[in-house]
């Protein structure tokens, strides 16, 4: 295995509606920004890849002009997957394994403001059986946390705390969108939103854009003082039929946790993408996470999700604690698919 | 001054004829006569909604096997403001209904009027539209079993 790290970040603001700038005009700076802190100049990146989703965009092949953003001329090695751009990293990842490239650019963009996310969304549910009924994200959550509070797996009390802690960590991250101090008694004492939510469990709807470099070896220690060393990532996705999964536990990040390390060692701190509360319970029981690891520092997806990019931003969340010298070991987290049927696991060291 | 507008509007729509393929269209016939029907795996448990392949075991899924208009809530969501696309227009249930006869669950809606009416465990019976096509639809929704 070739030694591959996080070298650079940026981030879009994360706004409720970002109504001045298209898709590609939020990529650029973000873009331009990874690069610089990188070093790497733009026509020596080994490969791109983009993760964002065309439902989203309103634009079938949307990434084809989302790929304007890096200016791909002479033409560059380019691949998209209609994933978070958490799993657009994985292909970097491998691609650099192969052996063919030493660096990486990967970025991810998403509006979710455009559409009504919640139901575009339910575009990704079987067809035949499901999405003719017009289950919405937030519906389909909050069955899974039915599940979760009937096998005592979850609290309401312990959902609206974990709302709490992310919107309060969400103070110190000036890029975050929903941030404050909420009591948790008085978010309990809120109306349900889809029984057994409450507003305070849902993500807030976001337009975002992210981009990583990613870099082998030597080129890796050239481009960043402190690289954030990838030592294992894998990610597993279960079946698509909701009533065929246990939804109180989440299988498939056990494995991919087992598979990238992180039943070794100890963190310091862990970025996962979690869009509602009783989802970040779950993950931290499937992570064994012990009480000491910081969860979600910057807030995490309670405090922005632009979907399509929220996963990227952890990884690069997480990777940003290596490199400004906060954290040693990282653990980051991405999800895809309703009630979290598809995870990647991401161990970072320095 | 010169003009500069800030937003398109822009409506995606589609219409698609899928296959639905010889399990899925067997559910859907089935539908259509106001019954529902599962798949059996090899291993031997009973999917609803039926799948082409057992998802334990990736096996090709075997016979057809009726299953009943009843059974069990295993999970529910409570809808007080319900969305132009969902199913009913007042205040509903989205659960997971294992039927009797069914080691799945069906994902659909339940009538029930009010959410203090709702509990994990509750027995519900389909209600099937008059006017049936053979479509996951044809179930208008589910209704408690025991009379309000």
């Amino acid at each position: 295995m070739r030694d591959v790290a996080i070298v650079s970040f940026a981030q879009a603001p994360n706004v409720r509606c970002e109504t001045e700038r298209n898709e590609v005009e939020m990529l650029m700076p973000v873009v331009a920004e990874a690069l610089a802190a990188s070093g790497i100049a733009r026509g020596e990146i080994g490969f791109t890849v983009s993760g964002s989703c065309d439902y989203i965009a309103g634009q079938p092949f949307a990434f084809v002009s989302g790929i304007d953003a890096v200016g791909p001329w002479p033409p560059i090695n380019e691949s998209h997957v209609e994933m978070d751009g958490a799993f657009a990293l994985y292909e970097a990842w491998l691609k650099i394994q192969s052996g063919e490239v030493d660096s990486a650019l990967v970025y991810a963009f998403g509006k979710s403001s455009m559409g009504d996310i919640a139901e575009v969304l339910t575009l990704q549910l079987d067809p035949y059986t499901v999405a003719p009924l017009w289950p919405d994200a937030v519906s389909l959550a909050a069955l899974q946390a039915r599940v979760a509070l009937d096998r005592s797996r979850v609290t309401e009390r312990a959902m609206a705390e974990v709302a709490a802690r992310s919107r309060r960590s969400a103070k110190a991250n000036p890029n975050a969108q929903l941030r404050g101090d909420f009591d948790v008694d008085a978010l309990l004492a809120e109306p349900y939103l889809v029984a057994p939510l409450r507003k305070h469990d849902c993500p807030p709807v976001t337009d975002g854009a992210a981009a990583v470099v990613l870099a082998a070896g030597e080129l890796a220690s050239r481009s960043c003082a402190r690289p954030a060393w990838i030592r294992g990532i894998d990610h597993r996705i279960e079946c698509h039929s909701l009533g065929a999964r246990d939804l109180a536990r989440s299988a498939s990040t056990e494995i991919a946790g087992e598979k990238a390390g992180a039943f070794t060692g100890s963190f310091d701190v862990a970025e996962l993408h979690a869009p509602f509360t009783h989802q970040e319970l779950i993950l931290c029981s499937a992570l064994r996470m012990a009480p000491s690891v910081s969860v979600n520092p910057s807030g995490g997806a309670l405090a922005a999700n632009a979907v399509m990019v929220t996963g990227l931003i952890r990884l690069g969340e997480a990777a940003a604690r290596i490199h400004a010298g906060d954290a040693r070991r990282v653990l980051a987290h991405a999800t895809s698919g309703p009630c979290l049927q598809q995870n990647l696991v991401c161990v970072m060291e320095a | 001054m010169s003009r500069s507008l800030q937003e398109a509007k822009h409506v995606l729509e589609y219409p698609y004829r899928r296959s639905v393929g010889p399990v899925l269209g067997r559910f859907f016939g089935a539908l259509a006569e106001g019954r529902i029907e599962g798949v059996r795996t090899q291993t031997g448990h009973v999917l609803v909604p039926p799948q082409e392949y057992d998802p334990q075991t990736g096996e090709a899924t075997g016979e057809p096997v009726a299953v009943a208009s009843t059974g069990v809530v295993t999970a529910w969501a409570w809808v007080d403001r319900p969305r132009p696309k969902h199913p009913l227009a007042n205040p509903f249930a989205w659960a997971l209904v294992q039927l009797d006869g069914a080691d799945t669950a069906l994902l659909h809606v339940v009538d029930a009027g009010e959410m203090a009416r709702m509990k994990t465990g509750m027995r519900v019976r389909a209600r099937f539209r008059d006017e049936r096509v053979g479509e996951i639809r044809d179930i208008a929704c589910f209704e408690p079993e025991e009379a309000r």
